[in-house]
């Protein structure tokens, strides 16, 4: 069973790294749209220093979200989810092996990233780590949640837009843990409750996101 | 053994057929007849546990599919009309992950054996979308010289785009794996001899819509 997840996971590096534009979109759309807000906003530190946890989790969020459409529906014209929905280990770990190696390509870049892009609002050094941790958190709970809509919209027409309504509700808990980290940071409060916080939904999420995405694409796939 | 009992398919409003009662022993072959739209891919998508039935169950060993799951799933090797072959990844990678979700997992020499026996020596290396259509036919079916462990083989039009070589190869995978024991549900238009040791013929368009 652990090598069958694992040739799962060596073809998804494998295939994403062979359709490279994808994931340049994805890094790059992150990079513009966290770089815009400095220039739209204009060069006043304060404000600049107090918007950017805020920012770069939107950006993130987003990022994420363009990142999705792609997860299964590929798999679902050319005939290739069918036989990991008759596969020899559960759908749901199959599923989770997927989302990691989808985390592990559009979800850790942004993390990279992000304190480079800090620097652009001026962040105070010491919560550049808070901000990564936030989102090295809070990433895999947008990539799991985000790929339940992903499932469900399979196959429908339009379904980019629907996936949009459905997820980005259900990313507000996150963006608010994660935002919120490094606002509670820099008030000097200390960010540990909503890092724990995060930690726990991640928990949370990486239990039950499988299964309920299992269930989806088999619906999907009838 | 496979069996499938009182097995009622509707897509839509549309009553695809119904009734549907059928017993698979080891070493029997089942063609799957039918003119176009009568249901012959719901049927083996029934079988295989991919679409549910609106009526009936089946059942692999005496126990309903649908409580087995990956049980019944790693006997088993489901080919539909789609290839399933992702365009970036060669034929032997496309060959490996194919045979490792089946729970069978191979080396890039049995790859390599096994894309050679239905005439893609040398191409191994090629991307699939390089392939032309009998070829990514043929590397999806060159699946099936590698899971010969698996009893069950429910193949969707086998012998489409495939030239007159490909089929006698593929005439002989099967009628090997049926001397061997193996079951086999397909579905095809053509003419094909096989030599099986039972072979039961189901045609769909006599049953009641």
């Amino acid at each position: 069973m652990m090598a069958l997840l694992r040739a799962v996971i060596r073809r998804d590096l494998m295939l994403a790294w062979r359709r490279r534009a994808d994931i340049a979109t994805v890094v790059l759309f992150f990079v513009i749209v966290v770089s815009l807000f400095p220039l739209g906003v204009g060069p006043e530190p304060n404000l600049l220093r107090t918007i950017a946890p805020g920012i770069i989790w939107v950006a993130a969020l987003l990022a994420c979200m363009l990142s999705l459409q792609n997860m299964f529906a590929s798999d679902h014209g050319d005939g290739a989810l069918d036989q990991m929905l008759l596969a020899a280990a559960p759908l749901s770990l199959i599923v989770m092996a997927r989302a990691f190696a989808h985390w592990l390509m559009s979800g850790l870049p942004l993390v990279i990233l992000s304190p480079v892009l800090a620097i652009q609002f001026d962040l105070a050094p010491e919560l550049s780590p808070v901000l990564t941790l936030s989102l090295l958190l809070g990433t895999p709970i947008l990539t799991l949640t985000g790929a339940i809509g992903a499932a469900l919209t399979l196959g429908l027409r339009g379904g980019g837009m629907l996936l949009a309504l459905l997820v980005l509700p259900l990313y507000v808990p996150v963006l608010i843990l994660g935002a919120g980290a490094v606002d509670a940071a820099s008030a000097g409060l200390g960010a540990d409750a909503q890092l724990l916080l995060l930690a726990a939904q991640l928990l949370v999420t990486a239990t039950f996101a499988p299964w309920a995405i299992a269930v989806a694409l088999r619906i999907s796939a009838e | 053994m496979l069996a499938a009992h009182k097995l009622d398919i509707t897509r839509g409003d549309r009553r695809l057929f119904g009734d549907i009662t059928l017993e698979l022993r080891p070493g029997t072959l089942l063609l799957v007849t039918g003119s176009n739209g009568s249901g012959k891919t719901s049927l083996l998508r029934a079988l295989c546990g991919l679409l549910l039935p609106s009526a009936g169950e089946v059942r692999w060993q005496n126990a309903n599919i649908r409580s087995l799951r990956e049980e019944y799933w790693r006997h088993l090797a489901y080919i539909g009309h789609s290839n399933a072959l992702k365009d970036e990844l060669s034929a032997a990678e496309n060959l490996g992950v194919l045979c490792a979700l089946s729970g069978v997992h191979t080396g890039p020499e049995q790859q390599r054996q096994a894309l050679a026996d239905f005439g893609l020596a040398g191409r191994e290396r090629l991307p699939a979308k390089a392939l032309s259509q009998g070829q990514r036919r043929r590397t999806a079916l060159a699946r099936l010289s590698l899971c010969g462990t698996l009893p069950l083989w429910i193949l969707d039009e086998p012998f489409a785009a495939l030239d007159s070589a490909a089929v006698s190869r593929m005439q002989s995978v099967v009628g090997a794996h049926l001397a061997d024991g193996g079951m086999v549900v397909m579905t095809t238009h053509q003419e094909v001899p096989i030599v099986a040791p039972a072979m039961r013929e189901l045609d769909l368009d006599g049953f009641g819509r």
